[in-house]
């Protein structure tokens, strides 16, 4: 059972590319169908360097690993019992398609509530592009049911 | 064409141009699983949900929160938003047809740039509230 002498807990670095196409799949999944999120020259016309990623993508890059789930494993939770409770960003620089983001995660913080029946766990994850320019930092809260 | 907002312009009590979605398809959940990267089986794959109790598959968090992000940027360039946060409240379920709307509930200054506060939600047709959220946007 995780509890708070995770908390400091980092997880190896990990880097991924920001890739036009998948910006793209993305905005089809998400129903975003302006322009300037889907079509290169639109986005140079907006003001743009290349395709920019929306605001919550930097989330998902993180998950671009061969096992996302593996800290979870590490930290002994089934991910059949987790939900995801909040998310949070705070944005520094823009992130366009062809950054290549490092991601840095570490446990924040590790709470229970309702008498131990819900565990809570906070990653804070810390985003940098390929020029070591702080591009994001995300923090998520992930509630283990059943403790 | 729609002026951009701006710190003048806008008042605490403002909404935002409300966005509203389609009815929640299983086609999109596979669609986001595979944009997103998010693999949890217990979005997509129905026997995998049951198995965990649940009643049926149901939308990533982050969905609804990537729909609040567009409610947010169609309101204001995106290079704006300095922090935006939600709170995954009810599970969002195949079927619903959900609306994003958006109110300014605060300007204010930090650090010598002016900011407004958003408060965001995205509701099923009941009203059900699914996520909430807010959003600290820069305004000239």
């Amino acid at each position: 059972m995780v509890d708070s002498s995770t908390v400091g807990l980092k997880f190896a670095p990990h880097s991924a590319d920001v890739e036009a196409g998948r910006l793209r799949l993305f905005a089809k999944a998400t129903g975003e169908t302006r322009p300037e999120y889907l079509d290169d020259a639109a986005a140079r016309a907006a003001g743009h360097p290349a395709l920019p990623a929306p605001p919550t993508y930097a989330a998902c890059l993180y998950l671009d690993i061969a096992d996302p789930f593996a800290w979870l494993r590490e930290l002994g939770v089934d991910i059949a019992r987790i939900l995801h409770a909040t998310q949070a960003f705070r944005y520094i620089a823009p992130i366009y398609a062809g950054d290549r983001l490092t991601f840095s995660s570490r446990v924040a913080n590790v709470f229970q509530k309702q008498g131990g029946a819900k565990t809570f766990i906070v990653k804070l994850t810390e985003v940098d592009n390929q020029h070591g320019v702080r591009v994001a930092e995300a923090r998520a809260t992930l509630v283990v049911r059943g403790g | 064409m729609i002026a951009l907002p701006t710190y003048e312009t806008v008042k605490v009590g403002d909404a935002l141009p409300e966005l509203a979605l389609p009815p929640l398809t299983r086609a999109t959940l596979a669609l986001y699983a595979g944009a997103s990267g998010d693999h949890n089986p217990i979005h997509i794959d129905i026997d995998f949900a049951r198995a965990a109790g649940m009643p049926d598959v149901f939308a990533h968090g982050m969905l609804s929160m990537a729909w609040l992000g567009r409610l947010l940027t169609n309101w204001t360039p995106q290079r704006n938003l300095r922090e935006f946060s939600a709170r995954f409240t009810a599970m969002t379920l195949v079927g619903e047809r959900i609306v994003c709307t958006g109110r300014v509930a605060e300007k204010l200054e930090r650090d010598g740039e002016r900011l407004v506060r958003v408060t965001v939600a995205t509701a099923n047709e009941a009203g059900d509230i699914k996520v909430s959220g807010e959003a600290l946007v820069a305004l000239a």
